[in-house]
């Protein structure tokens, strides 16, 4: 644990030398397609995705970005091209990787700290490990007290922050998250936006973030990719860089978050019936 | 308050019995006995001991039939929840055999198997089996697909799928079946008693029907009906024991 940690900033020094221009991607997308029968849900898609950095899939139902996730995560596999992870190929879900379920796909039979380590005891952590790791979790995300709780008895906000939970303690460099607070309130995930922030602040960690909400996606991302049905391909990808720094309260009032707001709305609404 | 289901279990218990003292009394037909007659007859065959002598008989067929449709039944009903060719092969058989008359197929079975406990095992496994089987089968079919794509994606092996996800969220309906199941077998055990060759509580029933001494009979019948309720409470109190979790309702939303 602790050699990874100090070995990272001289990894991530000399690989930003080799590659000098390109920023340096933990996630490729190499031409991928996918079809579901007849259905072309993705077609010769390519994305990269930089270390460190948030990216949101901003797009209208049903234009593959769950597809792509779910791809990249190594749950389903492309018709064609290739994911690399850090410069390898995937092939199947890794344990460089960690997904947070739209449906929080939590074991109701489980309780909260058991959920949070099931990704740890499925490695075969031992018991005392992984639930000291799973508490820390549980109350970085917020849930201490509700260790021995059943998921029935929480909250949806509070169910996803054991999902978001789970995904943390298997220290995945790769997160990749499915609309993830499209089942809260909307109090809750301002909240949630806010933490999501901090966290990429704080966490050394790649996040993979789907949503429909544009003005979520530019509250959060470092990069957004637009992506467009029919076929389904990316039709843009926008860098919002100068209210990244700025306080999380002063964001929603930035000329330049107006903006891009707007201008993703310009871009999409052709799409939208 | 955590008396109260005792109180209202104790309730129902007297109006029925009540009711049943009652209509015996009218009587609705003289073949009916009051229930303090058939209590009356119980204790007699419990202090005689004959009723233990009856269900040392009765609970050969009946343990061992409902231990194999149990194991059995839990057995291939995973492998053809687990796998479609299996499916092919043996849903057809518990779905005819869960369909078919039963005492169509005594005669059949006595001639294959002759009139001793093989044939009554049969008769036992034939009643209880397929409702596991098809109860677990479905249940296996069933488990929820977002959680098995969740344990891949914290790289399960299938054998963790199946013993930590699968099992698990189908124990409800595991369960159920058993009941069910174990319910079904008791009735093929009198059955096959009665059908087949009468021995043990079969005998008492049969017997004292011919002498027309009918509280025996009916002490007999309600001795077994007191022994199924008995088990079956034992059964939730294993699968609560196992799988507490599922006992506090399913975070579907
Ligand atoms: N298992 C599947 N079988 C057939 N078609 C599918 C399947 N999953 C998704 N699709 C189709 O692929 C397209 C993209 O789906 P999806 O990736 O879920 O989109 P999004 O997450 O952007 O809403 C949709 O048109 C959907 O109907
Ligand atoms: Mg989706």
């Amino acid at each position: 644990m602790k050699g990874i940690i100090v070995a990272m900033p001289q990894t991530e020094a000399t690989m930003k030398k080799q590659t000098s221009a390109a920023p340096d991607s933990a996630v490729s997308v190499r031409n991928v397609s996918k079809n579901y029968g007849t259905v072309e849900a993705l077609k010769n898609l390519s994305l990269e995705f930089p270390r460190g950095q948030l990216t949101s899939l901003l797009g209208p139902s049903g234009c593959g970005k769950t597809t792509l996730l779910k791809i990249i995560a190594g749950l389903l596999q492309p018709t064609s091209g290739r994911i690399e992870v850090n410069g390898a190929e995937v092939e199947g879900p890794g344990p460089d990787r960690a997904f947070v379920f739209q449906d929080f796909a939590l074991l109701p039979w489980a309780s909260v700290i058991r959920n949070v380590a099931f990704g740890l005891e499925l490695r075969g952590v031992a018991k005392s490990e992984r639930e000291s790791i799973a508490e820390r979790y549980i109350r970085d995300v917020g849930l201490t007290g509700f260790e021995h709780s059943y998921p029935h008895e929480l909250s949806g906000g509070m169910r996803q922050r054991v999902g978001l939970a789970r995904a943390l303690s298997v220290d995945a460099q790769v997160l990749l998250l499915d609309e993830p607070f499209s089942a809260v309130d909307e109090q809750t995930r301002r909240k949630f936006q806010e933490d999501l922030l901090s966290l990429v602040k704080h966490e050394n960690k790649t996040f993979i973030f789907v949503t429909h909400s544009i003005e979520e996606a530019v509250y959060v991302s470092d990069q957004i990719a637009i992506l467009l049905p029919r076929p389904s391909r990316v039709s843009e990808i926008i860098r919002p860089t100068g209210f990244r720094h700025k306080d999380v309260d002063s964001i929603r009032r930035d000329p330049e978050y107006l903006d891009i707001v707007d201008q993703i709305w310009a871009s999409l609404r052709s799409y939208v019936e | 308050m955590q008396n109260r289901p005792l109180i209202l279990k104790l309730l129902s218990a007297a109006i029925v019995f009540g009711a049943w003292e009652i209509a015996g009394r009218i009587p609705v037909s003289y073949a009916f006995p009051t229930f303090l007659e058939t209590m009356e007859a119980l204790v007699r065959m419990t202090l005689d001991g004959s009723i233990f002598q009856a269900y040392a008989e009765t609970l050969k067929p009946l343990v061992l039939g409902v231990a194999i449709s149990a194991f059995l039944g839990i057995t291939l009903g995973l492998w053809i929840g687990l796998s479609s060719w299996f499916d092919w092969l043996f849903s057809p058989i518990f779905v005819v055999m869960q369909a078919a008359p039963l005492a169509a197929l005594i005669p059949i079975l006595v001639m294959a198997y002759g009139i001793g406990l093989t044939s009554k095992i049969f008769v036992v496994c034939i009643m209880a089996m397929p409702v596991i089987v098809l109860n677990t089968s479905s249940a296996v079919r069933n488990t929820p697909a977002s959680m098995k794509e969740m344990a891949h994606s914290f790289l399960a092996k299938d054998r963790d799928v199946l013993l930590k996800i699968i099992l698990p969220a189908a124990s409800p309906i595991i369960f159920s079946g058993l009941r069910l199941g174990i319910s079904a077998g008791f009735i093929g055990a009198i059955l096959s008693e009665l059908k087949i060759t009468p021995t043990g509580v079969g005998d008492i029933i049969t017997y004292s029907r011919s002498i027309a001494d009918y509280p025996s009979m009916y002490a007999a019948i309600f001795s077994i009906i007191l022994l199924a309720v008995v088990f079956l409470n034992l059964l939730e109190k294993l699968e609560n024991y196992l799988f507490e979790g599922n006992n506090r309702g399913y975070a579907s939303d």
